[in-house]
């Protein structure tokens, strides 16, 4: 399953929106959508990244592919960092790193046949010589993620969002790349059609030997779907795991009220639930020292001036609080 | 059971192969208005198209002793042979109208056209590309907006003289800022669309996302505009016609015509009044057909 080899580096990855004010425009501050995050993908595995909205988790995803600029840091895939190519250069690799969006609604371009968005990114790349092999291809796809060939000349607008979802995959799959970032990519789907989008998805990580990075907002279904776990809150990651010990043990208090919050299926079973106090911060102006520390039953005077770097604990683990750097309160 | 086991399985997808193009056509043929507007321009378009055949008459055929003769459904005397009467000169005016629908529409449709192209292009670019980019055009179109369209007409007619081309060149510049107006507003909108992410995600240039995606998704506003401009052009070149400073008089033209026929008014009203009802029939016939692709070209309401 998880082998040891790093395919993707993100070190220090940082988005910063100017807020401009004033009557000459003036950049007075920044919301940092995106700050200073780090962690690496191995090889065949699938990364989940949650948090709750706003969080900056979609970002993060977008701005490793560089469908949104990176304010600075580095994304390294196969040694090559992603964020120095030029745009021309960056166009190529797009053929190893792919997304599917969350809104399958929106990311289908409604003037286009089905065949034709499955057959675009062959297109653009050149591949299967020629018009007659790529429909071959389009053909052959759409039969891997469920959807029946006769259904090319259609449009997006004829199709249920499960199957939309479905050619949004057939799409990314369509260059064969390694690493496919899906930025929530069952949110906006039915319940019912959730796990048949996942299994499909599972399924075809085994037949290609992908690498997933998995953005959700849904600690269930990244339980069930994802190797290692990074939780973020307002624009950092606090902490990352490999997802057994993130559920048995979490170590930063953040995770621990999300995981108090996660339903589950026993009723009558008796279990401490966190409620955070207060609202999310405004990004535009986030708290000093550890962001999360408004909110945090746990926190100590240091917490207030500090920001707590991100240290491995051991065993693959992560986790940016005071708590573990400085022994407990 | 014979004819049962001969029968073929009926295949997947039986769905009759309807384009787009067919639905379109099924709900134009129940909409009275659009019929009727598709009705008044196929008359001018035929007319405009095959006049020779159509006209009773030259229609530069001056005839000294039918001056100012009344439509013969008029005359009591029933001395004319003119369906709609002559003008001052003696000229047999349906000839003349029918002859004038080419003028119209050539210089309807051409004038759109060239601010057609202009305006898109531009609009493409500012709403797409954004930034300083953005000011320059949309800066420029307002200085194009501030100056009077009549007396850059004027202006360009004073130096170079009146003519059906120079006409349309000079409506045609004039009137790109619609267009890049519009193309501008919505490529704004469009781009930030997840299918423009995706596209670039598939590794698309920016003229490619700009071509396929973003254009034809601006497209039917523009075709709708298009039609609705063609009535405004129509109406500008009779306006400028009128006054002089557009057709050459030599030239059979409604906004001529209109001209002529306004000394007459009092004594031989049908001189004036059968151009005028001709460009009404144009621009009511574009403007019908406009409003209803206005409604039918939005991909929301399709079902």
């Amino acid at each position: 399953m998880t082998t040891s080899d790093v395919l993707l580096d993100v070190k220090g990855l940082k988005k910063y929106y100017p807020i401009k004010s004033g009557f000459l425009k003036k950049t007075t501050h920044y919301v940092k959508a995106v700050d200073d995050i780090s962690f690496s993908v191995h090889s065949g595995e699938t990364l989940g990244i949650v948090g709750e909205s706003g969080c900056g988790k979609s970002t993060t995803g977008r701005a490793l592919l560089r469908l949104i600029e990176p304010t600075a840091g580095e994304v390294i895939y196969k040694g090559v960092n992603l964020a120095s190519l030029s745009d021309a250069e960056m166009r190529r690799k797009r053929k190893d790193l792919q997304i599917i969006f969350q809104d399958p609604f929106a990311s289908l371009n409604p003037r286009m046949t089905v065949g034709e968005i499955i057959e675009e990114p062959m297109v653009i790349f050149n591949l299967y010589g020629g018009e007659s092999g790529r429909k071959q291809k389009v053909a052959r796809l759409m039969e891997e993620v469920g959807l029946k060939p006769e259904h090319m000349e259609r449009f997006p607008h004829e199709f249920s969002g499960g199957q939309r979802q479905r050619i949004g995959i057939a799409r990314a799959l369509a260059l064969e790349p390694t690493l496919i970032v899906a930025d929530e990519p069952v949110s906006a789907l039915d319940v019912s059609i959730q796990s048949q989008v996942l299994n499909l998805m599972r399924d075809l990580q085994k037949q290609y030997g992908l690498t997933y990075i998995f953005i959700s907002h849904n600690l269930s279904v990244v339980k069930h779907f994802c190797d290692r776990i990074g939780v973020m809150y307002l624009g950092r990651m606090v902490e990352l795991s490999p997802k057994r010990e993130l559920y048995q043990e979490p170590l930063h208090p953040y995770t621990r009220s999300l995981l108090s919050a996660v339903p589950i299926a026993k009723p009558k079973a008796k279990r401490e639930r966190i409620i955070l106090s207060g609202d999310v911060p405004n990004p535009a102006n986030p708290p000093s020292g550890c962001a999360f520390h408004t909110r945090c039953p746990d926190c100590m005077d240091i917490c207030k001036v500090e920001r707590p770097s991100f240290v491995p604990m051991g065993n693959g683990r992560y986790v940016a609080c005071h708590l573990y750097t400085n022994g407990g309160g | 059971m014979t004819t049962a086991v001969a029968e073929k399985p009926v295949p997947n997808s039986p769905k009759p192969k309807r384009s787009k193009w067919g639905k379109l056509l099924r709900r134009f043929l129940r909409n009275p208005g659009a019929m009727i507007g598709m009705l008044l321009l196929v008359l001018t378009v035929v007319a405009a198209v095959f006049a020779p055949f159509i006209a009773p008459t030259d229609p530069d055929q001056a005839d000294l002793r039918a001056r100012l003769a009344p439509p013969s459904w008029l005359d009591e005397e029933s001395e004319s042979t003119h369906l709609l009467g002559t003008d001052q000169v003696g000229r047999d005016l349906l000839s003349r109208i029918i002859y004038g629908a080419r003028v119209s529409l050539m210089v309807g449709i051409l004038s759109v056209l060239i601010s057609m192209v202009i305006g898109v292009i531009l609009g493409l670019i500012a709403g797409f590309y954004g930034r300083w980019v953005d000011d320059v055009i949309m800066r420029l179109a307002d200085v194009q907006l501030a100056f009077p369209f009549i007396l850059f007409a004027i202006i360009v007619m004073a130096i170079f003289g009146a003519g059906l081309w120079k006409l349309i060149l000079v409506l045609g510049i004039s009137n790109w800022v619609g267009f890049a107006r519009l193309v501008r507003g919505q490529v704004m909108a469009v781009k930030e669309m997840e299918y423009v992410q995706a596209a670039r995600a598939i590794g698309a240039t920016n003229l490619r996302i700009i071509y396929k995606h973003v254009l034809p998704n601006v497209m039917s506003s523009i075709i709708v505009l298009a039609t609705l401009n063609v009535a405004v052009n129509i109406l500008l070149e009779a306006s400028l016609t009128f006054i002089g400073m557009g057709v050459d008089p030599s030239i059979p033209a409604w906004g001529g015509m209109l001209a002529d026929g306004r000394n007459y008014i009092e004594t031989a009203w049908w001189v004036a009044t059968f151009p005028g009802i001709a460009i009404m029939i144009t621009v009511l016939g574009f403007n019908l057909l406009g409003d209803w692709l206005r409604d039918e070209l939005d991909p929301n309401l399709r079902a």
